[in-house]
């Protein structure tokens, strides 16, 4: 129950965020002309937030399927970044592996890169709760978007910042406890140039592998800092 | 609107299909039973701090900075953000004053 506990107050920052995002698709595939169902297992079997959106209007257009797959992979390709540093600690989760793989999202991911084991919880335990609520919330979104989301009271739109507000905070956190800012930095004029240099739609998986670049060629002086941290604690 | 049921459904496998194979690549890839190759443990100790900074660009990848608000509700917000953050250290905090932000500048001040 402990474990349980502690798991739920790591998923407090995202709620928001996984909430109305989902509820936002519920609302955008309702608009399309499906039923909650299609929502429901969109939520299950996808469970990736930009790319369900991108979805709906794939759907309501006459896309090739082959299309689709392409489009797919690159809208999800950072996905592909985030599995590097969970390998050894997944493989160890024996039936929970591929389930522990298959629901990294950008929010899970952000969440274990700050998370702080207490010392008497089990830590795959933590792991896996986080997997589990975090997609069930989402597949409750979702589905709620579609049943109800036409009758939301209120006006919500901005919400959505909440998702950028959380992973700013991971952030700061992680630039107070790296000893080297180098891959912070790299990552962030990698971003920007590429941004600049082919927009908004393709500048992200040029600056993940190009920050991947700088990191192999500075390993040696970003060890050296991360080791003096390390001496710190 | 009538639906291609057939074709939806083609669309959704797929797109579950190539998500699902996108976020395994790297378990494919080294997910065995042997040693991890000391690069990849680097790589997975320092990517985080990349991969988030720029995800947060990724975030706000859509403002549009020629024209008026020139992106101001998001910037404002953000430092709002990152200043609840490095003075309070609460994220619950810190999120909730950058969204309330944001949410009130879209909706008075910089109406879209």
């Amino acid at each position: 129950m402990k474990t349980f506990r502690f798991a739920i107050k790591q998923i407090i920052p995202l709620l928001f965020s996984y909430f109305f995002v989902g509820i936002a698709f519920g609302i955008l595939i309702h608009k399309a002309g499906y039923s909650a169902q299609w929502a429901f297992l969109a939520g299950v079997f996808i469970y990736a937030g930009s790319m369900q959106i991108v979805m709906v209007s794939l759907l309501t257009s006459e896309v090739s399927l082959y299309m689709v797959a392409i489009m797919t992979f690159f809208i999800n390709a950072r996905h592909i970044f985030y599995g590097i540093g969970f390998v050894d600690r997944f493989r160890k989760m024996g039936w929970r592996y591929p389930y522990m793989v298959l629901t990294m999202t950008d929010e899970t991911y952000s969440v274990r890169c700050s998370i702080k084991y207490p010392e008497d919880v089990d830590e795959q335990n933590i792991d896996f709760y986080i997997a589990l609520i975090c997609h069930l919330l989402w597949i409750f979104s979702c589905t709620i978007g579609a049943l109800l989301g036409q009758i939301m009271p209120f006006d919500m739109t901005g919400i959505e910042f909440s998702a950028t507000a959380f992973f700013v905070t991971v952030c700061i956190n992680q630039w107070r406890l790296f000893g080297s800012h180098i891959p912070a930095i790299a990552g962030f004029v990698s971003a920007i140039v590429f941004y600049i240099l082919f927009g908004a739609d393709t500048f992200l998986l040029p600056a993940l592998s190009v920050s991947l670049v700088v990191m192999m060629m500075m390993k040696d002086r970003i060890d050296i800092q991360m080791g003096g941290m390390k001496c710190d604690n | 609107m009538t639906i291609d049921f057939g074709s939806s459904v083609m669309t959704l496998i797929v797109v579950a299909l190539v998500t699902g194979v996108t976020r395994a690549i790297p378990y494919l890839l080294f997910g065995g039973k042997k040693e991890l190759p000391a690069a990849i443990n680097y790589l997975g100790n320092v990517l985080p701090a990349s991969i988030m900074i720029i995800l947060v660009v990724y975030c706000l990848r859509n403002i549009d900075l020629t024209t008026f608000p020139f992106g101001l509700a998001e910037l404002l917000s953000v430092a709002i953000v990152i200043a609840a953050q490095v003075v309070k250290k609460n994220t619950f905090l810190s999120i909730f004053l950058g969204t309330a932000c944001y949410m009130i500048l879209i909706h008075t001040v910089f109406l879209k």
